[in-house]
């Protein structure tokens, strides 16, 4: 086979599912069995993969800057609870597509508007876009019950999956679901021809306009299910803790998400997994054992990664992967 | 003869005070070989900007097959045929030479909209993507990332970009720029053997270059065209001996 075919080959099969691919689920069910006192941490930490992966595909794919990724994520969370504390709707799948919809039309509307600056401008847009919404509902406390948050009630998910606050069982499950559903959606958009022009936009946007593709266009789409993804993901913070506040609105969420893929490795799918079981360790352990220094440590970390590891964890596994296969093939 | 395939009227472009363009009037015939030259400064990639859409003119008209397109963003234009090359070079540098093609071609075939299905499927996007690789020799490249690729390799994936657009109207902003003068040859065959159909605008500095491949050859001086006309006609003009022996008085 000759070097062009072989590149052809590669591009027209590079959808399919490689076997190390199963790893990150296989270890999720696993964990559901082996490690039952850890549920809940390990349904936030599905939660945070796939708050992660949503805006990975925004910043990892198309190359878009922004701090404000939980203006959907809480948009969904709200969504979710004024259904259940306002109109007594209690039906979790409904809920979480409403709260799609509703960070869809928040999406859809501010990257209409955003979408045309790009760098620090939209930077500084996209925080104050959400801080716009934290403020919304900080103001309308009748609604979203204010500083003091919002309980959120929720029926068993299709009559079945019964939430229990002690184990968390059903929450894991429901969530490692969803989190699968999403993520088959995330990859089929990453590996489409679509797909492929948002990374030709992360690459030269200049080029991208050269070659007549409707950037803008591009990227608000893509910033639209991108924020529905992040809905679901805020409704499913909803629903499984039965209670948001203020905070699913904040900058600190919103930087969880990038951190994640500082430290996963963005572009790569995959990275939001592993970024976000390394955050959430991390965050877990350093608070046990330094409660005043664990941001310190987190801060070491990344530093670390900026200097050793651009590509996050993922990035040089896969560096290492390349590097292996050189070596056999010489 | 039909019209010119493009052209401008009175276009004007002002960056604050400074005057990139003046009353630039000019045409393009289908199949025209046609040179654009003038001093560094003088406004030439502002000109293929303003005709593309990267820029808007501060006054005057852009009309392309007969159509103002002076309003158009450049997607559109590209949709209508008018494709241009960078002269520093504007290539998808994390991807690899196929699927910087890829992104061309599924542009153009309209393939790039499809959200669902896997870009592999689109085999007859990767065809055409392989077609463009032989017709400039880049296959043993195909699998190598912009940024491992050897500059004047570089130059020749800027011209298959805009190539793989299937354009009516080519314009080529010093298309060997920056490539040693032992490897520009390759890019200058490239350029010889482009489609005869195709109007070609070329901005080129190798003045045997642009007296060998131009039919007409435009001269701009400080935004304004200084004179218009064959390579005979520029050759005995005293003005652009002015100009270029002025500037090689300068170094
Ligand atoms: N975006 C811009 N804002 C302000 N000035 C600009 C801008 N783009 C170009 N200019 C100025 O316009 C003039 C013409 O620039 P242009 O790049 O079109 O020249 P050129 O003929 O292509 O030169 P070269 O041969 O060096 O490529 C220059 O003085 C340049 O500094
Ligand atoms: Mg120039």
């Amino acid at each position: 086979m000759t070097v062009a075919e072989a590149a052809a080959t590669a591009l027209a099969t590079r959808h399919r599912v490689r076997p190390l691919e199963a790893l990150p689920w296989v270890l999720a069910v696993a964990a559901f069995f082996a490690l039952p006192e850890y549920l809940a941490v390990g349904t936030q930490i599905l939660i945070l993969v796939l708050f992660a992966l949503s805006l990975d595909l925004v910043l990892g794919y198309a190359g878009i800057v922004t701090l404000g990724h939980a203006a959907f994520f809480g948009t969904g969370a709200y969504a979710v609870g004024l259904l259940s504390a306002h109109l007594d709707w209690h039906e979790p799948i409904t809920g979480l597509i409403v709260a799609a919809a509703a960070a869809a039309l928040v999406g859809l509307v501010s990257g209409w508007v955003l979408l045309r600056t790009h760098g620090l401008t939209l930077l500084m847009l996209t925080m104050a876009t959400m801080t716009l919404l934290h403020e919304l509902a900080n103001e309308q406390e009748n609604l979203t019950g204010g500083f003091d948050g919002l309980p959120v009630e929720i029926d068993p998910v299709l009559g079945l999956l019964r939430f229990s606050p002690l184990t968390y069982s059903g929450q894991y499950l429901y969530a490692l679901g969803l989190l699968f559903l999403m993520f088959l959606v995330v990859r089929r958009v990453v590996y489409s021809p679509f797909g492929h022009s948002l990374t030709g936009i992360r690459e030269n946007i200049l080029r991208m306009h050269a070659v007549g593709a409707p950037v803008r266009q591009r990227l608000v789409t893509v910033y639209t299910i991108s924020a529905a993804i992040a809905g679901v993901a805020g409704g499913l913070f909803a629903q499984v803790n039965a209670y948001i506040t203020l905070d699913v609105l904040s900058l600190e969420r919103a930087a969880t998400a990038l951190i994640v893929l500082i430290l996963g490795g963005h572009g790569r799918l995959y990275g939001a997994f592993v970024g976000a079981a390394l955050y959430m360790i991390l965050e877990d352990e350093l608070a046990k054992e330094f409660p005043e220094f664990w941001q310190f440590g987190l801060g070491l970390v990344l530093v670390l990664i900026a200097l050793f590891a651009r590509e996050g964890l993922t990035g040089l596994f896969a560096q290492a992967a390349e590097r292996f296969r050189k070596r056999a093939r010489s | 003869m039909t019209g010119p395939v493009l052209e401008a009227k009175g276009v004007c472009k002002n960056f604050g005070a400074l005057e990139v363009s003046r009353n630039i009037d000019f045409r393009l015939a289908a199949g025209e070989r046609h040179a654009l030259i003038g001093p560094n400064g003088a406004g030439k990639t502002t000109f293929v900007n303003l005709m593309t859409g990267a820029l808007t003119p501060s006054r005057g008209q852009v009309i392309l097959h007969g159509e103002d397109i002076t309003a158009l963003a450049q997607a559109q234009r590209v949709k209508r045929g008018i494709v241009r090359t960078f002269q520093i070079t504007a290539l998808f540098r994390g991807l690899t030479v196929l699927e910087n093609l890829y992104v061309a071609v599924a542009e153009r075939t309209g393939a790039a909209t499809g959200l669902w299905r896997p870009a592999g499927y689109r085999r007859d996007v990767i065809d055409q993507s392989l077609r463009l690789l032989e017709i400039f020799q880049l296959q043993d490249d195909a699998h190598k990332p912009i940024r491992e690729l050897p500059y004047g390799r570089q130059r020749l994936v800027e011209i298959a970009l805009a190539l793989a657009l299937e354009p009516s109207v080519l314009l080529l902003d010093e298309p060997a720029a920056g490539v040693p003068s032992a490897e520009s040859h390759i890019i200058l065959d490239v350029i010889d053997g482009l489609p005869a159909d195709i109007a070609v605008l070329i901005i080129e500095h190798d003045m045997d270059v642009v007296f060998r491949f131009a039919e007409r050859i435009t001269v701009l001086v400080s935004g304004a065209i200084l004179v218009q006309g064959s390579p005979d006609e520029i050759a005995n003009n005293a003005e652009v001996r002015a100009v270029y022996l002025g500037e090689a008085a300068h170094g």
